[in-house]
């Protein structure tokens, strides 16, 4: 197969740091005391707790789920006792704190019974099913649940499988770590994926800044081509070198890079017939086919200059930063007592920093990932890389910048071909249907524009400000929407039970009439009575009430109260 | 604790606009050493005055604005504006008009459209444009180049020219531009050929004039290659201007100048790379760039061969920036996924 | 001088068919402007207008019987946006139907108090209350649009508003010079936009 490469608009090249973390070999973190496990690691409805504060887990037990189809649960990565189920600092990017499940680790690793599963006799629904189970979602950052994906990648069809190991950003390494050390299972979960979605062919993007895993990668096609222990061989697959560019890994530029074709607009890659996952997704399938083994560690990589001996590990999830910091020879600058206070609490007067507080904790890379306000924060299922900056290493300084001078630099690195300069103008002045018409929601945050500004304008943030704004709108609008149709349909609901009661009261005084005319009828007894009582009636009517208070009035109270008495008898003679 | 959280990415900047405002700097240095060697060192006192009364004014307004001032005054906007504007003026200009003009550029140009970034026309040439038409006198009183006139002023000279000190009639050693003197006997049905007879004309332009135009495109390769500007505007600009003179030229070679006479005179090159490329003035998009520079090309040679100008370059910016945001909103690139 | 007339006369009724034209073949199709306000309407169903519900207050301020300013809930806002609509001058919110809470509310019932009257439930205008005669009551809060039509008819004052807490899911990015911490001189001064020197 002659793969020819297309390209995307601008990208931009950056200095790779790739081989800090890649001076050692990768390694098995050691378990902490304690593992925190976010209820919600995973794009879509969040789980529930499925165990109670003070219950024994063992390693590979369900302990979070949820029925939603958009959901993945969550097991034990190790045993332990369940401490708590409580609000904790969890690695978002507000610095905010959501429920998660702390296990209290025992430090024996015991596990349940993983059942052997057959994988050669399953379905592809079956697969699916499985892998949702096993709690697996997308490995490369993401974090949407794999098997919706692929369930509905099955239902459309797919012609092409994407794989991913282009990890562009910097620093980053677990993927090539893992291309490099479990190459063979990426291939075998490869295989898997092809098995489930019948692609024509299945391209492997690897950039060319990673030679060792290339060949890696190649080896293990090769000898799983020759093996014979697997029934099916992989369809026309390949491993493809691209060049070195930065926002390459993005699934749309890769998508871009290898096969020409741009997702539309608003619609998803498999909607044109392509599928792409993320190498270490691969490897995770094939754990979870083969071993039936849930989705319980991921290699992370720990690097930049604050840490002392970057690396790749294989860490259970749930393990605290801090611990994984640890690992890697803790920070060049001392302890993070109050961790990047640089982004969280700054002194803006001149910028005082703490002496010893140069550090600065980034979950993810550089330029897509974000700031940690602690080392508390737990590995999660979409944790890929561990930062730790000096505080040199940061650029923008918030709310200060130059004016924009309207160079277009951006617009020439931006890989969605967007315009970002209008998109910072109409973000920052809030006209948000103007930002929507440029096409905001088409952006990827790359940062590419954000990283050429000659004014450092941190433009990614203005888009990311209005894309939450616009968000939060829609959503408004939604609920007043939902409130309008529960208010009409009340209104109707208490029109129809009004019309209902009146008709109820209409039907049983047509009853009673017809009763009493058929009565009148059988009887005229009665009507003496009623003519007797008329009469009393009438007599009754014509009684004079004694008045009281009349004595001593004047000429005008006596004139009112003969005007009262002639319009009462007037109005008693129009009566009868 | 208030948090204030900022969003990735986090890497050091690749780049400054003092950076490019250097560079700008940098690349006007040959054609300006040009410029000396041909006319003398008046120029310099010109640029010095008017970098001087730029700052001034820059720190005057910023204060009035209430705006933070060190940070704009380094970064050296203001220079740049100062420096195109000085040598776009004739050699040796009385103080006051330096300062008119650049008062204008900086104040009514720059900040009253609310300062760098935000001014829809090039400063330098509002305040060029400004003075050109309030002082058409002192504006047309070029000096000649050394070689002709044979009168080198030093330093000193130039100083009391630019201050009118002690005897300042120097009339005797002025003269039109080149453009001019083609221009005016053009009209007159003089044939090009015994135009070029006169000794302001060099081989391929106005004697200096050529040299300093070629100083002026070596500093724009300078930015060209640390990609302070694009291709685009440049070569758009000189590229139509080419062609329509060319045209002309093929027509009938006596009644019109060469292409190369009209890059290499006048403020074409300086325009070309310089001035027509300040980003906050000129279109943004790529197509847009090419688009505008055809534009200036055009009204340029227009400029020059029927208006009332011998020279038409500020005129053609000017005109042009006022087409950018209609340009840059019909040259917007396909979005990425769009159909 | 009757040319002069003549042309001016033909040229108006030439002009008029263009323009009778145009009005027909590029007649805008828009909602009804009762939809359109009705959309802008927070649909909180409070009745802090005086019109029972939104709609209602859509309608009075189509017929030109109400002022665009009388809706707390959506705050100087959706006032500015009615102006906007209606093409009117923007009024200041009308103090008189109440404050305008930033922090949205939500009603919530302590349940330990809760008589299980149902009246509760019969003044709520968009049918968030579960609950039956005798049972104690509770408050769909994705449905509660914090109206506080329920507090008034409790015979126990057992309802509270209390603020939607804010989770990491609808975190919101601010732009770079919103945050508090922001010193920048000309901000204090209060002249000039955020983002200059």
């Amino acid at each position: 197969m002659d793969i020819k490469l297309s390209h995307f608009n601008g990208g931009i090249h950056l200095d790779d740091h790739k081989a800090e973390s890649l001076t050692q070999p990768l390694q098995i973190a050691s378990l902490p005391d304690q593992l925190i496990l976010p209820l919600k690691q995973h794009i879509g409805e969040p789980n529930k707790p499925l165990v109670d504060v003070g219950d024994r887990v063992l390693r590979g037990q369900l302990i979070a789920g949820s029925s939603s189809p958009i959901s993945s649960p969550i097991h034990a990565p190790t045993s332990g006792v369940v401490s708590a189920i409580e609000p904790h600092l969890v690695p978002h990017t507000s610095g905010q704190s959501a429920d998660c499940i702390v296990i209290d680790v025992d430090g024996k690793d015991e596990s349940i019974e993983f059942e052997s599963i057959d994988v050669s006799q399953m379905q592809a629904a079956d697969m699916i099913d499985h892998i949702r189970h096993l709690g697996i979602v997308g490995l490369g950052g993401a974090s949407f649940p794999t098997s919706p994906k692929l369930s509905r990648g099955n239902d459309l069809g797919i012609h092409t499988l994407i794989i991913n190991g282009v990890e562009c950003e910097p620093y980053i390494t677990c993927d090539d770590s893992l291309m490099q050390n479990q190459a063979d299972d990426i291939i075998r979960g490869i295989g898997y994926l092809q098995r489930m979605l019948k692609p024509t062919k299945t391209l492997i993007g690897v950039e060319d800044n990673k030679p060792k895993a290339i060949e890696a990668m190649n080896l293990a096609l090769q000898s799983h081509a020759h093996s014979e222990s697997h029934s099916q061989a992989l369809i026309n697959t390949e491993v493809v070198s691209i060049p070195t560019l930065y926002p390459s890994g993005g699934e749309k530029q890769l998508i871009q890079i290898l096969t020409g074709n741009e997702i539309p607009t608003g619609r998803l890659a498999f909607d044109i017939g392509i599928f792409c996952q993320n190498v270490g997704t691969c490897a995770a399938i094939t754990q979870a086919l083969e071993l039936n083994q849930p989705l319980m560690s991921r290699i992370v990589t720990v690097s930049g200059d604050g840490v002392r001996k970057p690396g790749n590990w294989i860490v259970r999830l749930g393990t605290p930063i801090k611990h994984l910091i640890g690992l890697a020879g803790g920070y060049v600058q001392g302890d993070l007592n109050k961790p990047s206070l640089n982004m969280h609490g700054l002194n803006m007067h001149g910028f005082n920093m703490h002496d010893n507080v140069q550090q600065h904790l980034v979950m993810g890379g550089p330029m897509m990932g974000f700031s940690l306000s602690s080392d508390e924060v737990p590995i999660v299922k979409g944790s890929n890389n561990i930062l730790v900056m000096q505080q040199q290493l940061i650029a923008q300084t918030p709310g200060i910048h130059d004016e924009c001078v309207r160079c277009g630099k951006c617009a020439e690195v931006c890989p969605a071909q967007l315009l970002p300069q209008q998109l910072y103008w109409h973000s920052r002045s809030k006209e948000y249907e103007k930002v929507e018409e440029y096409n905001l929601f088409d952006c990827i945050e790359c940062g590419c524009c954000s990283a050429v500004c000659p004014s450092q304008i941190p433009l990614v943030q203005y888009y990311r400000a209005s894309k939450s704004e616009i968000r939060a709108t829609q959503q408004a609008t939604f609920k007043s929407d939902r409130a309008r149709i529960r208010f009409e349909f009340r209104e109707k609901r208490l029109l129809l039970k009004k019309q209902q009661e009146e008709e109820k009261r209409r039907l049983k005084r047509e009853a009673l009439l017809k009763k009493s005319a058929a009565k009148k009828e059988a009887s005229d007894a009665v009507d003496a009575v009623q003519a007797a009582l008329d009469r009393v009636k009438e007599k009754n009517g014509e009684k004079v009430i004694e008045p009281k208070n009349i004595t001593g009035l004047t000429a005008d109270q006596q004139k009112q109260i003969d005007v009262a008495d002639a319009r009462r008898r007037a109005a008693r003679e129009q009566k009868a | 604790m208030t948090s204030v959280i900022v969003s990735s990415p986090y890497v050091n900047p690749s780049n400054s606009l003092r950076r490019l405002m250097i560079n700008v700097i940098i690349g006007l240095i040959p054609g300006t050493l040009a410029y000396v060697w041909f006319f003398g060192p008046g120029i310099l006192v010109n640029i010095s005055i008017s970098i001087l009364f730029a700052l001034g004014f820059e720190a005057f307004i910023l204060r009035l604005r209430k705006k933070r001032i060190k940070p704009h005054l380094t970064d050296y906007s203001a220079v740049v504006t100062a420096w195109l504007f000085a040598l776009c003026l004739p050699t040796h200009s009385p103080w006051w008009l330096i300062v008119v003009g650049i008062g204008f550029a900086m104040i009514a140009g720059k900040h009253l459209y609310g300062g760098l970034g935000l001014n829809p026309f090039n400063p330098a040439m509002v305040g060029y444009v400004v003075v050109l038409i309030s002082f058409p006198r002192e504006m047309t009183t070029w000096h000649l180049p050394i070689s002709i006139s044979g009168e080198a002023y030093g330093l000193v000279d130039s100083l009391k020219f630019a201050f009118a000190i002690g005897d300042s009639s120097w009339d005797a050693f002025t003269a039109a531009t080149p453009l001019d003197h083609v221009k005016t006997a053009l009209r007159q049905d003089v044939p090009i050929s015994e135009i070029y007879q006169a000794p302001l004309f060099g081989k391929l332009g106005g004697i200096g004039w050529e040299w300093i135009s070629a100083g002026w495109l070596i500093g724009g390769l300078w930015l060209l290659i640390t990609k302070t500007i694009r291709w685009h505007i440049p070569a758009a600009l000189l590229g139509s201007l080419g062609s329509i003179a060319l045209a002309f030229y093929l027509v009938d070679t006596e009644t019109a100048t060469s292409p190369l006479f009209h890059w290499l005179s006048g403020g074409v090159m300086l325009g070309a790379f310089f001035i027509a490329t300040d980003p906050v003035t000129a279109a943004t998009t790529n197509h847009g760039r090419i688009y505008y520079g055809i534009l200036i090309g055009l009204l340029v040679y227009l400029i020059r061969s029927w208006g009332g100008y011998p020279d038409g370059v500020a005129f053609a910016v000017l005109l042009a920036n006022m087409c950018v945001p209609l340009i840059d909103y019909y040259t917007q690139p396909k979005v990425y996924g769009a159909k | 001088m009757l040319i002069a007339i003549l042309t001016i006369s033909a040229m108006a009724g030439i002009f008029g068919l263009i323009l009778g034209y145009a009005a027909i073949r590029f007649k805008v199709e828009g909602n009804p402007i009762v939809d359109q306000i009705d959309s802008l309407l927070p649909q909180t169903q409070c009745g802090q207008c005086t019109y029972p519900g939104c709609r209602p207050y859509a309608e009075a301020i189509a017929n030109g019987e109400a002022p665009i300013n009388q809706c707390p809930p959506g705050g100087q806002a959706t006032v500015v946006l009615l102006a906007d609509l209606l093409d009117v001058e923007v009024l200041e919110l009308n103090a008189e139907h109440g404050d305008h809470n930033e922090v949205p509310l939500v009603a919530f019932i302590q349940e330990q108090t809760c008589i299980g009257c149902t009246l509760c439930i019969q003044a709520c205008p968009v049918d968030a209350i579960l609950g039956s005669a005798k049972h104690m009551h509770t408050i769909i809060t994705d449905e509660c649009t914090g109206c506080e039509l329920c507090l008034p008819p409790c015979p126990v004052d057992c309802i509270d508003m209390i603020p939607i807490k804010q989770t990491i899911d609808d975190w919101k990015w601010s732009l770079p010079g919103d945050s508090t911490a922001s010193t920048e001189p000309s901000r204090e001064l209060g002249k000039e936009p955020a983002h200059g020197h």
